[in-house]
């Protein structure tokens, strides 16, 4: 069956074809999607492909920053938040990050071999707020809240504010293999919250909040972690080994944060 | 949709989520980006779009209408090798040569964007491609050496052999 191929030109084109979102497929940058139409496992009947939608911008006012969906994932680490640019830095290799795009990595859905969506650690970290499209018209919510919903809305933009310190550290992925095993991500802010999430778990990425209720105790913060999560068992690494190793990253994190105080 | 291929206007037919691989290997017969793991783990299918190194496998060929794609066809010729090409010959940077077409796309990418002889920059350049020889040695080599400006006499190997030319292959 050949795809309905739909190519907005501006966001509000975008918006109105995707409309409530009933059986459309959106396309970012097509590198999660392109596999699965390549082997078979989706047929898409309606498609909503974004290469001209203009939905690549990125704003900054004073300290808010907004990032179009289709804004690529490299693009990222020109923001210059540091936990943001190892989190982005750390997303497959240089030719992907150029072509992925942010919205795609907020949306997709748990790979077939590992955990997928790096940058939503980092983004839940900076307690982004995501505006997308669909039934019920648009809306803004925390990623949060967004996270549960992703699949049947469209991203417009995710907006967030310049940390006072931020800070990334992952379980470094075979050579072979570029999705992230597991990845922890923390930011301070002006008043001295501070907001850890991770990634690599079983389901979407999610703040730990045991572990922030007790970050001046890194040891304690790292026990505390493995409360929050699910882990994922699968090819890449064993539940019982991710559960070892969320401690150890979420202590790095903290070490990190307090490096740059 | 229209494709410029190797300093040709092209027109393309193929459906607009047919891959850029697959219009190039199936449509069109450009044959020097593989087919890997067509899920762009691999990086055998890189090619140029408008200058920036993308996996071909993963690009809807929609979103590129209207692009400069430059492959290993457009690199040079059998009988005037680009400087990429007689660096990867005079180090002996392919072994079986599956992954080479994609190495040496990546690789002119890096060199166009000034990219130095710094081994780790190179690493990072390459990230995305495996070569399951494993003769990654090799291939650093040839894209410092193309970085240093180095040119050679492609039918001699860096061992000091002569190098057997097969014939037509790029």
């Amino acid at each position: 069956m050949a795809s309905d191929v739909l190519m907005p030109s501006s966001p509000s084109e975008a918006v109105a074809l995707f409309g409530d979102g009933a059986a459309t497929t959106v396309i970012g940058g097509g590198t999660v999607l392109m596999p699965e139409i390549t082997y078979g496992r989706l047929t898409p009947g309606r498609v909503l492909l974004l290469t001209n939608a203009g939905l690549d911008t990125v704003a900054t006012d004073g300290d808010t920053i907004t990032v179009g969906a289709t804004t690529r994932v490299d693009a990222l680490a020109e923001l210059g938040i540091d936990g943001l640019t190892a989190c982005a830095g750390n997303v497959a290799d240089g030719e992907i990050r150029s072509q992925a795009t942010v919205g795609g990595n907020l949306c997709v859905g748990q790979g077939h071999e590992a955990p997928r969506g790096d940058l939503q650690g980092a983004l839940l970290a900076l307690d982004a707020t995501v505006r997308s499209a669909g039934p019920g018209g648009e809306t803004t919510q925390s990623l949060e809240e967004f996270l549960p919903h992703r699949h049947g809305r469209l991203v417009l933009d995710v907006s967030f504010t310049r940390p006072a310190a931020s800070a990334f550290a992952a379980l470094e992925y075979p050579h072979t293999h570029e999705y992230t095993v597991l990845a922890v991500s923390g930011t301070r802010t002006a008043d001295g919250t501070i907001r850890l999430a991770a990634t690599g778990i079983a389901g979407p990425g999610a703040r730990l909040r045991s572990a922030e209720a007790v970050v001046s105790d890194p040891e304690a913060a790292g026990a505390a972690a493995v409360n929050d999560v699910t882990f994922a068992d699968d090819a890449l690494a064993s539940a019982w080994y991710r559960e070892q190793t969320l401690p150890v990253l979420v202590r790095r994190v903290l070490t990190q944060l307090e490096e740059s105080a | 949709m229209n494709l410029t291929i190797n300093g040709v206007e092209t027109p393309i037919e193929s459906r607009p989520l047919t891959s850029l691989l697959d219009v190039l290997r199936e449509e069109l017969g450009i044959t020097s980006p593989k087919a890997g793991c067509e899920q762009g783990g691999c990086g055998a299918c890189t090619v140029l779009v408008d200058g920036e190194p993308r996996r071909s496998c993963l690009t809807p060929a929609a979103s590129v209408d209207g692009a400069t794609i430059t492959t290993v066809e457009g690199l040079g010729t059998p009988e005037n090798l680009s400087p990429v090409q007689q660096a990867f010959t005079h180090h002996y940077a392919a072994q079986c040569g599956f992954c080479t077409s994609g190495m040496m796309m990546a690789t002119s990418a890096y060199i166009d964007s000034g990219g130095t002889d710094d081994r780790e920059a190179i690493q990072h350049a390459l990230g995305g491609h495996v070569c399951r020889c494993t003769g990654y040695v090799k291939i650093i080599d040839a894209v410092a050496a193309v970085a240093r400006g180095e040119s050679f006499d492609p039918n001699v190997t860096a061992a000091g052999t002569a190098m057997t030319n097969l014939g037509g292959m790029a």
